[in-house]
C-alpha cells in the first residue's frame, strides 16, 4: 500500500540549482522504486524533506525511544542518587522479587479477569451496533445517531466516571431514587463486587459508539449484488446476515482481536487509577496502576519498571502468536499490507 | 483502500426491491435499540446540564440531581467562574490545549508532508521509526524520570513536550497528502517551488478537513489530559481542569470558589447547592468538546480509518 500509491515522483528535475553532477538518467527509471540517484544529489534534493520531518522524530525520538532504554532500571537496583549510570545491576532480580510478589499476582489476575470479561461483553457490541446502523435507511436518521454515538468517545475518563458516579453512585440518581424509596446505601460505584461490570459498562459507554466507524466501513465495502443474489434465492433477513454480513467484517473482526490481544494487559489505566481509592485495590488494581503505585508512590522505580517491562513483552509477543495464528487460519491480519 | 473511506451514509436510498419489508415486531425492535442507544448516552448529560442551571429549591426539592425542570439559576456558573480554583485551571487548560495543539498540528503536518514523498531520502527508515512506536510504549516510569532529569516537573512544558507527537495522528495525515494527486505537486516543482512552499501554498489548503479533524483529535487530547498533570505537576496550582475535575468533583476534596469553600461531603455554600457546583465544573468541562465536535464530525470517517488500515 505504502510504496505503490503513486509512481516515483520524477525527482531531482526541481532543484533548480542543478550545478551537481545530478544524473538525469533517473528520470528513465520510473519503474524502479528507489530511484539510482547519488546520495549527494538526493539530499540536496530533499533536505527540505528531511528539515520538516526531523522535529517531530526528534520529539518522539526523545519522549518515546528514550525512555524505551531508559528500562534499563528494570535490571537495576536503581536510586535516584546514582542515577541510571552508576546505579548497580542486579540481572533478573527485580522480575524474581515480582514474580514472588502476592499483590503483583492480584493485579495480573484482575488485568486478565477484566480483558477476557471484556472481549465477551464489550467486544462485540460495536459490532452489533454496526449493524443495527447500517439498517437505518434514512440518511439523516443515521447520521444523527451515530453522532450521538461517537460523542462520548471525546470526553475524558475523569469526566465518564464522574458522570457514572453521578448516575449510580450512592449520592447520585441510582442512590437518590433507592434512599427517597427507603433503601439506604445502594451504590453501585464503590462495589468491589460489581467492579468488573461497572468498568465495562464505563468503556462501553465511552466507546462502543465510536468501535463501529470500522466496522460501518467494513459494511460499506460487502458488495451489494450479494444480498440481492441470495434475497432472490430466498434467503430471509437472518440467513442473509449470517452467510453475508459477518463473513463480510470476518477480517476486520480478526484484525481487531489480534490488536485486542497485544493489548491485553491494558486494560485503560486512567479508568482504573481513578476508581482504585473508591473501589479498593482488591478489585482496582490492575499492571499499571500497581507500576504506578509502586514505581511513584512508594519510589520503587526499578521494580515498577520491571512489572511494566514484562507486560510490554507479553503484550509483544501475545501479538505476534496471534497474527501468526491468524495467517496460519488464512487470514490477513496485521503488517501484510497490501 | 479508498472505497473504504466511501462510507459517509450513502446506503441512504430507499429500500432495495428485493429486501422483503421487516416485520412489526423487528421494526419495533430496531427503533427501541436505536432508541435506547440516543437515550443512554444523552440522559445523563441531559441531567448534568439541567441540575448546573437548575434553581436551588429546584435541587433541594429532587433531593440532588433533577430530572424534571423545575425553576432556573445560573447561580453555579456565577460561583465557579468568580474566581478561585476553577477558573484557573481553566485558564491553564485553555493555554495549554491551545499551544500543545497548534505546536502538534504544525510538526505533525510538517513531518507527515516530509514523509509523504515517495522515494525521498531516508522516508523509509524514519517512517519505520514512526511506526515501530505503535508496537510498544516506554512506560511511565522511564518517562517520568526522563521529564525528570529534563527538569520539566511542574513546567507546563510537561503536559505538551512528551505527548507532542501522536504517531497515530502522524501516519493518518500523511495518508492524507500521499492522495494529493502527484501531478500537481510535481508540476508546482518543475515551475520552482521549493518543498517548504508546496507544503505550505498547495498541499496545506488542499487539506483543511484533514488537519480540522487530527487539530481536534490532539485538542481534545490536550483538553482531556489528567495523567500527565497528575506525574508532573506537584504544584497544585498549575493544574489543569481535569486534574480539578478529578481532585474537587470525584474525590470531593474541599474546592475554593468565588465566595468561600465548597465542601462536597458536607454543607455547601447557602446560596449555592454544592451538587449544581459540581455540575457546572463538568459541564465547563464537556463545553468545548461540545462546541467544536459538531464542525469536524463529519470528516471521521475518513480519518479513523485511513489511520487504521495504515497502523
Amino acid at each position: 500500500m505504502r510504496s505503490e500509491t503513486r509512481p516515483v515522483s520524477a525527482p531531482d528535475a526541481s532543484s533548480g540549482a542543478g550545478t551537481g553532477p545530478a544524473p538525469p538518467a533517473a528520470k528513465k527509471s520510473k519503474k524502479q522504486t528507489e530511484p539510482k540517484v547519488p546520495f549527494r544529489a538526493r539530499l540536496r534534493r530533499d533536505w527540505q524533506l528531511l528539515v520538516m520531518t526531523l522535529p517531530a522524530i526528534g520529539l518522539l525520538a526523545l519522549f518515546h525511544y528514550v525512555p524505551t532504554f531508559g528500562n534499563i532500571i528494570a535490571f537495576q537496583d536503581y536510586s535516584t542518587v546514582d542515577g541510571i549510570l552508576h546505579s548497580p545491576f542486579v540481572g533478573f532480580g527485580n522480575f524474581a522479587y515480582l514474580l514472588s510478589e502476592p499483590a503483583f499476582w492480584r493485579a495480573a489476575r484482575n488485568t486478565v479477569a477484566i480483558t477476557s470479561f471484556q472481549l465477551v461483553f464489550y467486544f462485540p457490541i460495536p459490532i452489533a451496533m454496526a449493524i443495527l446502523l447500517n439498517s437505518v435507511l434514512g440518511k439523516r436518521t443515521r447520521a444523527i445517531i451515530q453522532n450521538v454515538a461517537y460523542l462520548p468517545h471525546f470526553f475524558s475518563w475523569v469526566l465518564v466516571i464522574t458522570i457514572f458516579q453521578d448516575m449510580l453512585g450512592g449520592a447520585g440518581l441510582l442512590g437518590q431514587f433507592f434512599t427517597q424509596h427507603g433503601v439506604d446505601g445502594v451504590d453501585l460505584t464503590t462495589n468491589p463486587d460489581t467492579f468488573i461490570a461497572l468498568v465495562t459498562a464505563q468503556t462501553i459507554w465511552k466507546d462502543a459508539g465510536w468501535g463501529t466507524i470500522i466496522f460501518l466501513a467494513a459494511l460499506s465495502t460487502i458488495n451489494p449484488n450479494l444480498y440481492e443474489a441470495s434475497a432472490v434465492d430466498g434467503a430471509s433477513r437472518w440467513r442473509r446476515l449470517w452467510h453475508i454480513t459477518l463473513p463480510g467484517l470476518r477480517p476486520v473482526i480478526i484484525l481487531l482481536l489480534i490488536l485486542r490481544l497485544g493489548d491485553a494487559l491494558n486494560v485503560g489505566f486512567e479508568q482504573f487509577l481513578l476508581q482504585r481509592g473508591a473501589v479498593g485495590a482488591n478489585a482496582a488494581e490492575v499492571i499499571d496502576t500497581y507500576v504506578y503505585w509502586l514505581g511513584l508512590r512508594t519510589g520503587d522505580y526499578s521494580i515498577g519498571a520491571a512489572a511494566s517491562l514484562l507486560k510490554g513483552v507479553i503484550g509483544l509477543v501475545l501479538i505476534l502468536v496471534a497474527n501468526r495464528v491468524a495467517h496460519k487460519l488464512g487470514e490477513q491480519g496485521i503488517y501484510q499490507r497490501t | 483502500m479508498t472505497t473504504i473511506t466511501r462510507s459517509n451514509g450513502t446506503r441512504s436510498q430507499l429500500r432495495p426491491v428485493w429486501d422483503e419489508e421487516p416485520s412489526l415486531i423487528g421494526k419495533i425492535g430496531k427503533a427501541l435499540s436505536l432508541a435506547l442507544i440516543v437515550v443512554v448516552i444523552l440522559f445523563p448529560i441531559y441531567i448534568v446540564v439541567l441540575t448546573s442551571i437548575s434553581s436551588p429549591k429546584a435541587i433541594n426539592e429532587a433531593g440532588g440531581l433533577v430530572i424534571v425542570p423545575d425553576g432556573f439559576s445560573f447561580a453555579a456558573y456565577n460561583e465557579v467562574l468568580g474566581g478561585g480554583v476553577v477558573v484557573r485551571a481553566l485558564i491553564v487548560s485553555i493555554c495549554v490545549t491551545t499551544v500543545g495543539t497548534a505546536l502538534s498540528l504544525a510538526l505533525t503536518a510538517m513531518a507527515a508532508y516530509g514523509l509523504s514523498r515517495p522515494g525521498s531520502l531516508f522516508h523509509r527508515p524514519l517512517l519505520f521509526l514512526v511506526l515501530i512506536t505503535f508496537l510498544f510504549g516506554p512506560g511511565i516510569i522511564p518517562s517520568y524520570l526522563l521529564v525528570n532529569s529534563l527538569g520539566l516537573i511542574d513546567s507546563y512544558w510537561s503536559l505538551i513536550l512528551p505527548s507532542a507527537i501522536s504517531a497515530f495522528n502522524l501516519v493518518v495525515l500523511r495518508a492524507f497528502f500521499m492522495a494529493i494527486p502527484g501531478e500537481v505537486i510535481e508540476s508546482a516543482r518543475i515551475e520552482g517551488a521549493s518543498d517548504f512552499t508546496i507544503f505550505r501554498k498547495l498541499v496545506l489548503p488542499l487539506s483543511k478537513a484533514a488537519l480540522a479533524v487530527i487539530g481536534l483529535f490532539y485538542a481534545v487530547a490536550y483538553w482531556n489530559a489528567f495523567f500527565n498533570a497528575l506525574l508532573y505537576l506537584n504544584d497544585s496550582a498549575k493544574w489543569p481542569l481535569q486534574m480539578v475535575l478529578r481532585t474537587y468533583i470525584l474525590d470531593g476534596a474541599p474546592m475554593q470558589t468565588a465566595s468561600g469553600t465548597v465542601d462536597p461531603s458536607g454543607l455547601g455554600l447557602a446560596a449555592v447547592p454544592v451538587t449544581s457546583v459540581k455540575m457546572a465544573v463538568l459541564v465547563l468541562a464537556m463545553i468545548p468538546v461540545a462546541a467544536v465536535y459538531p464542525f469536524v464530525q463529519r470528516h471521521f470517517i475518513k480519518g479513523v480509518i485511513i489511520g487504521a488500515v495504515k497502523g
